[in-house]
């Protein structure tokens, strides 16, 4: 594979990293949500670049679920969830956005750090995409985990999601990577119309310290 | 799917397993009328035991590509249908009490009980997998059936603990899948890649040939992941809210059951790595977790006010100990791992039964205001009785031989180790104990209406317990012994 | 003899080019305000006419107050002189390293901060402490940005690191572009633009950079004012020069191909002066609690090019 083929995976890859960066520095519900979509689109032409020099065709479907469906219909979906529910729109965070990208860039460093070490014998394009995707798991993790409106938590999972996607097609030949994305994107359809089917609006609202305190669960 | 010759009993046997609670899922969906939806679904999980029974017949199928049955496996399944079918004999009688109090609706039954078979497909699926995606799929699908149900109740608290509980669980499949894609990266170079690279029979032939550190950050990867599920501490705080907030069938369901599923796929590839002499060794690691759930839990057990919420706690204790048997290795103490395993499901699950119904009587699930069970309501009273007894690890009942057999295996190998074993065991019989005598025995409190209750499976599954402790038979004692020595 | 002639006439041309950038860029921004604005050559005349007029100076001014702007004018004219802006084989591109901009840089940054200080106001102390905060986050973004040019280049003397970009060896680089939008970000918050500062606010609540040299008046402001231009020439030359190096001339080349040199460095600074004039128009000032979570982004930027780096080279 020629180095060209290697640099243009290489830059996908790591655009994808940059992204995960963008989601966790918005402040705002819709600007999460635009930056979501853009995520979902570099991945699709991630994995549409790995179809292409893998000669994997059944890849391009994946290409397909990622644009249509999580760069498309998710947002949308959501945007309009909100907009219908009146939730809260800005995003609340547990421990502050600087804090947060310090703390993704040590993740970041540590997955590179980590999976190079380990898949010394691997394939280079693998090795690559294993690496760069274990930081976007780690980063879409962090964002699940620092947030506390349940739309941003969503969001982050659906990044991990996205991650995952790019580390399955990183391994050439894996199987199931059409059934695993369907499956995932199943799975996040079905969360987003139970939020909307349920209504449970207060879970989305702004927190209310007072009201969490009354089931803090492990008190009890 | 695979041309091979098969055994014709135990493959349809093998289907049937799974066939039977996909196609009542789907019936159960449509099916209007409560009293014949609950009848129904003990009629499958009844159907779906029998035919996991078959699968005990000494032939079995060829593995295939994507299915297979082995002595680690089978025992599980069986487990697995019982209590499922002892669990809908209860959830019966249980949901029908939800309903007269409107605690739930005629259509979120339906829908309960739909999601009942599948979260039974899902975890039949898991544990009969040769595939490991497809284990992966499998136990993601339980855990999202599990997860809508905690939250159907629909209070403030049930939604809450529901979105904890997925918050956490997708941090689980993710590292999940992750460490699956790890596995598959390690085996393809020497396996090519496809479908076979992924088939756990074919991988366990060739795994001393994989690359060990891709191995090892694959395990670790899957510890974490799948350990989630487990309840292993410190990814454990899902456990107690959703034990607490859900229907009580479902924790009964959870602890006897999803746990045990989430370590029979961490046990698969500490197989795997136990074939591969480089890889690092998944002791010490499993070690330190087990324990420190074991000692975290017992600790906090005594604190707990919400009764379910005190035996989520001694599941994770429970779990804890399991981990740390299987880290310690070697036959007796896989050996115990494995029983351990089998009779916490069937105790832990009997409590449920009885607090359950406990709940329902007395209105509350506040461990103050119940009090006086005995005099009370005296079967369902010394049924919590005798089932707390039995999780605390009192002989004759079989968890005391199986904690008995690693505190003995773990002496023989690492001495030090036992003193925070013995000191969590005891913190823990001491706590249950307390909280026992103070719920059961005393002045009584709160309603004494006559509970409605169904007692066979409560005492069934005592007996279970009890007839192993005193008595295992050869069958089970072999099959056990054969697949500790393959846990290395 | 040749050599230093052509260094002196960087030296001149850097100092008479600045101004008009300044007013280029005002007039842009005018002009995408649909006003007239200013003529382009005005920043010649404000500096004409407050050279002519008197100092007013604090009584409690010490010395450092009426050194600091000569210190601060000599800092920013070495460091613009050193950028290659037409030409790469300068006499003293020896020591045009990347790290002595930086460093020539800071110094002006801290005898301003200190001159901010010195009369004791309350709005020079804002404006000094909102500049050191600024430059806490953006040194270590610069560093950062240097270090993965030198990782690039393998040198941190930016006439190597031109020759490096225009040779085809770097490939599509995915860290060069993020490394491209630190810098930028960078520049933004040194040279006081919007979305960090409003260069043309007196507003107790926006000023930072303005809020350092409200006491200078007369002759000391007209040197200040000439140092925040040529600040400003020198960063988007800095730009140009590592991205856009095209039209660099290499050593022993006639007058010809210097003219055409500095004729496509003008072009170069009339692009980068309309873009950063269309970006002001464009953004809104942030609130400056949050501009060091911009400027830590720059500082990200800054690192996961190197992390990007080492995963692209080290495989």
């Amino acid at each position: 594979m020629s180095l060209l083929d290697f640099d243009i995976a290489h830059l996908f890859a790591g655009g994808l990293v940059l992204v995960s960066f963008m989601m966790i520095y918005q402040d705002r519900l819709y600007a999460l949500l635009n930056v979501f979509a853009l995520h979902s689109i570099v991945l699709a032409f991630s994995v549409g670049w790995q179809a292409y020099i893998q000669d994997a065709p059944h890849l391009y479907i994946t290409t397909a679920i990622a644009i249509v469906f999580k760069g498309i219909i998710i947002p949308v979906a959501l945007h309009r969830i909100i907009q219908r529910l009146g939730i809260h729109r800005e995003i609340e965070t547990v421990i502050g956005i600087g804090p947060t990208m310090v703390l993704g860039i040590g993740f970041v460093a540590l997955s590179l750090a980590v999976m190079l070490r380990v898949t010394a014998e691997a394939d280079r394009l693998a090795r690559e995409d294993v690496a760069l995707a274990l930081s976007v798991v780690l980063l879409g993790l962090l964002m699940m985990v620092t947030r506390r409106n349940a739309v941003s938590q969503v969001v982050g999972f659906m990044s991990t999601e996205n991650g995952l996607i790019l580390a399955a097609t990183g391994a050439k030949g894996m199987p199931f990577v059409v059934e695993i994305s369907v499956a995932f994107s199943v799975l996040v359809a079905f969360v987003v119309i139970g939020i909307f089917l349920f209504r449970i609006r207060e879970r989305f609202d702004t927190v209310d310290v007072q009201a969490l305190d009354r089931f803090r669960g492990t008190q009890e | 799917m695979n041309a091979i010759s098969f055994d014709l009993d135990a493959l349809d046997a093998l289907s049937a397993i799974l066939v039977i609670p996909a196609v009542s899922a789907a019936v159960l969906a449509l099916l209007p009328r409560y009293r014949l939806g609950a009848r129904l679904n003990v009629l499958a999980a009844l159907l779906t035991f029998v035919a996991s029974l078959l699968l005990l017949s000494p032939d079995r199928p060829e593995p295939g590509r994507y299915l297979f049955v082995d002595d680690l496996n089978v025992v599980f399944i069986v487990l697995t249908t019982f209590i499922g079918f002892t669990t809908s004999v209860f959830s019966a009688t249980y949901i029908a009490h939800e309903l007269e109090i409107g605690r739930l609706t005629p259509q979120y039954l339906r829908f309960y009980h739909s999601m009942y078979q599948v979260l039974m497909f899902a975890m039949n699926l898991a544990l009969s997998a040769n595939n490991i995606g497809l284990m992966w799929v499998a136990i993601e699908l339980a855990t999202l059936t599990t997860i809508l149900m905690v939250g159907i109740y629909r209070t403030h608290e049930a939604v809450e603990a529901a979105w904890k509980y997925f918050i956490l669980a997708s941090v689980g499949i993710a590292l999940a899948l992750f460490g699956t894609i790890l596995i598959y990266l390690a085996a393809q170079p020497v396996m090519g890649g496809g479908v076979d690279a992924m088939v756990w029979t074919l991988l366990i032939e060739r795994v001393a040939r994989f690359d060990p550190a891709l191995l090892d950050a694959a395990f670790i990867f899957l510890l974490l992941g799948y350990g989630t599920k487990v309840g292993l501490a410190p990814l454990h705080a899902w456990l107690p809210d959703a034990h607490a907030e859900g229907p009580t069938p479902i924790s009964a369901v959870l602890s006897g059951l999803l746990l045990n599923v989430a370590l029979y796929a961490v046990l698969r590839f500490k197989m795997l790595l136990a074939a591969n002499v480089k890889a690092i060794a998944p002791g010490p690691l499993m070690v330190t977790m087990g324990l420190a759930s074991l000692l975290f839990a017992a600790f906090m057990l005594y604190r707990r006010r919400d009764i379910k919420r005190m035996f989520a706690y001694s599941s994770i204790e429970h779990m804890g100990i399991i981990t740390f048997a299987f880290g310690m290795g070697g036959p007796l103490a896989n050996f115990a791992g494995l029983l351990h395993m089998t009779m916490h499901s069937l105790t832990k699950s009997a409590i449920f039964y009885s607090v359950g119904h406990i709940a329902q009587i007395k209105g509350t699930q506040k461990i103050a205001e119940i009090r006086g069970l005995t005099e009370t309501h005296p079967v369902l009273g010394w049924g919590l009785v005798l089932g707390v007894f039995a999780i605390a690890g009192m002989p004759p009942f079989g968890i005391f031989m199986s904690e008995f057999l690693v505190v003995s295996s773990t002496f023989a190998r690492e001495p030090l180790l036992t003193i925070p074993l013995v000191v969590g065991l005891l913190v823990a019989f001491g706590a249950l104990l307390l909280r026992l005598n103070s719920v059961a025995f005393g002045d009584p409190l709160g309603s004494t209406q006559p509970a409605q209750a169904s007692y066979v499976p409560l005492y069934a599954h005592l007996a279970l317990v009890l007839g192993a402790g005193l008595y295992l038979p050869p069958l089970l004692v072999a099959w056990f012994q054969h697949v500790a020595r393959q846990l290395g | 003899m040749h050599d230093l002639a052509v260094q002196g006439g960087q030296l001149l041309l850097v100092l008479l080019m600045a101004p008009l950038l300044t007013g280029f860029v005002r007039k842009v921004k005018a002009r995408l305000l649909r006003r007239q604005g200013a003529s382009i050559i005005q920043p010649y005349r404000d500096l004409a006419r407050l050279l002519q007029k008197d100092v007013v100076l604090a009584d409690n001014a010490s010395w450092l107050f009426r050194l600091a702007p000569y210190l601060i004018f000599a800092a920013t004219w070495v460091a613009a002189a050193l950028v290659p802006t037409f030409a790469t084989s300068l006499l003293f591109n020896w020591t045009a390293d990347l790290i002595a901009i930086a460093a020539l840089l800071g110094s002006v940054r801290f005898f301003l901060a200190l001159a901010g200080l010195d009369v004791g106001t309350s709005f020079g102390g804002i404006g000094s402490s909102r500049e050191m905060m600024i430059a806490s986050l953006a040194e270590p973004a610069i560093l950062m940005i240097v270090f993965t040019l030198a990782l690039v280049a393998k040198s941190t003397q930016l006439s190597t690191i031109s020759d490096v970009m225009l040779s085809a060896h770097v490939g599509l680089r995915i860290s060069l572009g993020l490394v491209l939008v630190g810098l930028i970000i960078v520049a933004i918050a040194e040279n006081a633009r919007i979305p960090v500062d409003n260069p043309a606010t007196h507003l107790e609540l926006t000023m930072v950079h303005e809020a350092m040299i409200l006491e200078y008046s007369g002759r000391h402001l007209a040197v200040i004012e000439l140092a925040a231009s040529l600040k400003l020439l020198l960063y988007v030359s800095l730009i140009a020069c590592i991205f856009v190096p095209w039209g660099l001339v290499g050593a022993g080349a006639g007058l010809g191909a210097y003219l055409l040199g500095s004729a496509a460095w003008v072009v170069k600074l009339a692009v980068g002066g309309a873009l950063l004039a269309l970006f002001e128009t464009l953004t809104a000032k942030m609130r400056v609690f949050r501009v060091p979570v911009f400027l830590g982004a720059a500082l990200m930027l800054g690192l996961l090019g190197t992390l990007l780096l080492f995963v692209s080279r080290g495989l």
